[in-house]
């Protein structure tokens, strides 16, 4: 069982950043969320790796879980 | 109904339990309900040499055409139990499904049935021509006592019987039996008076489902809707049955009036609006409907059986209810024959709700997923959902997450305790629990399939060579041994069960792997049989 990579793995993170915010320039909220939708389910089936893909939802939840309750 | 389909009426008759001065009232199988569970499990044992008394409240089959969709699995169950040939004569056959979302198709699958097996992968066919082919079975079988017009209104289970009450256009009666089969639905009286709970969830989203009957040159295939034009904002399911009827299924959403919906002057401008003003087509039978996704934490309430919706329901997504519900049959059957008959013990019924449960949770898991998929509950799961119909359309990779149903597939009853787990290495699938391939054999030169030659008793599946004469002697048990039995015409039976030289499977009457081995061992076999017939569960209780 493989887990998620939470170590730097980024060709180049300043690079990749400023490309997803250029990726919602000029977007509504509305269509910024289904370009977010679109993109987890591309990287997802990139990874398909059930174990990784379950770590990666719950990192991420319990992320924004943490940052309701503080 | 078609125009000019009119469903057979079944005459009421009295019975001798009805008569004054009867002593006896009591049977070894009373069944309640006569839908497809009910049916198909008098049949199952009329095979297996029970009596049942199969009582039902009206006298006639389904209204409307209800389940649809039969699966390959359920075909060969009604095949060995001698009542497939005419679905398969009546019934359509299709593979070929298309999505759609707004307005464009997002791709078509091909359900491309594997060669080398004799049942379609699927057939559609209404359920009222289900039912009366398999009453017209009971009526060439003499263990059946079929009784219409005749009203459960009281069941009360004792330690030593079950005491049924029953009302008839004669007045009421009382009878009794050793166990009965609780088939009589979602609704289920038997169900209230062991006091049993079904649990699982409710959906409130309704459908509107429409029979119509079209003279349109329409192709053979099932077309789902998401959010299309003519429907906006919800899912419309069409698909062919026999006589060129067609069922058309509307998600019209949890606050719709279902009796405004169902007036003809409302369904003409949702059917028009799909097929084009110009299309000609007439209205068979429409309903409304909600459902429920539930089950009974037990099947097996001491002498009371549930079978059938009265035990499990699925929403529609995936044909899962009937289907499910005749492999559940399947499975009880032989069981509770061979208990009856003395040779297994009464444990050997526990094993119906352990591999049923998982059917039943295998069933309920694929249709609500559907579910959700096809009604999205929150905003982000429509954005989820849009964007995978999105994707599919460019990319194959979404195609794998659109949920239109996931369509009924047998269960494998991998941890029964009757398996006995493999000890040798095999590359086929036909492993303990797994219910078998089919595959083309011929008999004395006559071409005929593998699953003709299975199940009833338990069966000796070997390749030679000499099978010990301990093992031709044993009851309930037939050999079938390639080479002196039947020959093979393809590479289909080698492929599905890497069945060669010496290699042997130990087959359940319904059709499920038991054992397997690659060297043929007389005790083992005893053992596996054993095993499968339940006498290990009786020495751990």
């Amino acid at each position: 069982m493989s887990a998620l990579n939470v170590e730097p793995n980024f060709d180049d993170a300043d690079a990749f950043y400023s490309a997803l915010i250029e990726a919602h320039r000029g977007l509504s909220d509305e269509q910024s969320t289904a370009l977010n939708a679109r993109l987890v389910l591309l990287l997802a089936n990139h990874i398909g790796a059930e174990s990784v893909l379950r770590d990666a939802l719950e990192k991420a939840r319990q992320s924004v879980d943490e940052e309701t309750n503080t | 109904m078609p125009s000019g389909r009119q469903n057979p009426v079944y005459a009421y008759r009295r019975s001798a339990d009805q008569d004054a001065g009867v002593t006896s009232r009591h049977h070894p199988v009373v069944i309640v309900g006569a839908g497809p569970s009910g049916l198909t499990a008098a049949i199952a044992l009329d095979a297996c040499g029970i009596d049942t008394v199969v009582l039902d409240d009206n006298d006639t089959v389904s209204t409307g055409s209800r389940a649809i969709c039969f699966a390959k699995r359920t075909l060969e169950i009604w095949d060995r139990l001698g009542c497939a040939a005419p679905m398969l004569e009546k019934g359509v056959v299709w593979q070929v499904g298309k999505v759609f979302f707004r307005d464009a198709q997002v791709y078509q699958f091909n359900l491309q049935p594997e060669g080398g097996h004799k049942m379609p992968a699927f057939i559609n066919l209404q359920q009222y021509y289900v039912e009366e082919f398999l009453v017209d079975r009971i009526g060439e079988l003499t263990r059946v006592d079929l009784r219409w017009k005749n009203r459960v209104t009281r069941v009360e289970p004792r330690d030593d019987r079950v005491q049924i009450e029953v009302e008839t256009p004669d007045g009421h009666y009382v009878l009794s039996c050793d166990y009965l089969l609780a088939a009589d639905g979602a609704n289920s009286l038997v169900r209230e008076s062991v006091g049993a709970v079904a649990r699982g969830q409710e959906f409130h989203d309704q459908f509107l489902i429409c029979d119509i009957s079209m003279h349109a040159d329409f192709p053979t295939e099932r077309w789902f809707w998401f959010d299309p034009p003519f429907h906006s904002g919800h899912s419309v399911l069409l698909h062919r049955q026999p006589d060129n009827v067609w069922r058309v299924d509307f998600q019209i959403g949890a606050d719709a009036d279902a009796a405004q919906a169902l007036r003809i002057e409302n369904i003409r401008p949702r059917i028009d609006a799909m097929l084009g003003e110009q299309t000609k087509w007439d209205l068979e039978w429409a309903s409304a409907y909600t459902f429920r996704c539930r089950k009974l934490d037990r099947l097996v309430h001491g002498r009371v059986l549930f079978i059938g919706d009265s035990a499990h329901q699925v929403s529609p997504f995936g044909a899962r209810g009937a289907n499910g519900a005749v492999q559940g049959v399947e499975n009880l059957a032989w069981k509770l024959a061979r208990v009856i008959r003395g040779e297994a013990p009464g444990e050997l019924l526990s094993t119906y709700d352990g591999e049923r449960q998982r059917g039943a949770a295998e069933n309920l898991l694929h249709s609500t997923r559907a579910t959700d998929f096809i009604t999205p509950k929150s905003p982000i799961s429509r954005v989820l959902r849009d964007s995978v119909l999105r994707l599919a359309k460019r990319y194959p990779f979404a195609r794998a997450l659109v949920n239109s149903g996931r369509l009924s597939a047998p269960c494998r009853y991998d941890d029964s305790p009757l398996n006995t787990p493999d000890e040798d290495r095999f590359t086929s699938l036909a492993r303990p629990g797994s219910p078998c391939p089919d595959a083309p054999i011929s008999i004395d030169g006559h071409p005929g399939w593998l699953l003709e030659k299975l199940g009833g008793s338990f069966v000796l599946l070997v390749a030679g060579p000499a099978v010990p004469d301990e093992l031709r002697t044993l009851p309930d048990l037939t050999v079938l041994e390639l080479g002196a039995d039947f020959a093979v015409t393809s590479d289909d039976l080698a492929r599905r069960y890497d069945l060669v030289g010496g290699a042997a499977y130990l087959i359940r009457p319904d059709q499920h792997v038991a054992a397997r081995w690659r060297r043929l061992d007389a005790g083992a076999v005893t053992r596996a049989l054993r095993r499968a017939l339940g006498c290990e569960l009786k020495e751990v209780a």
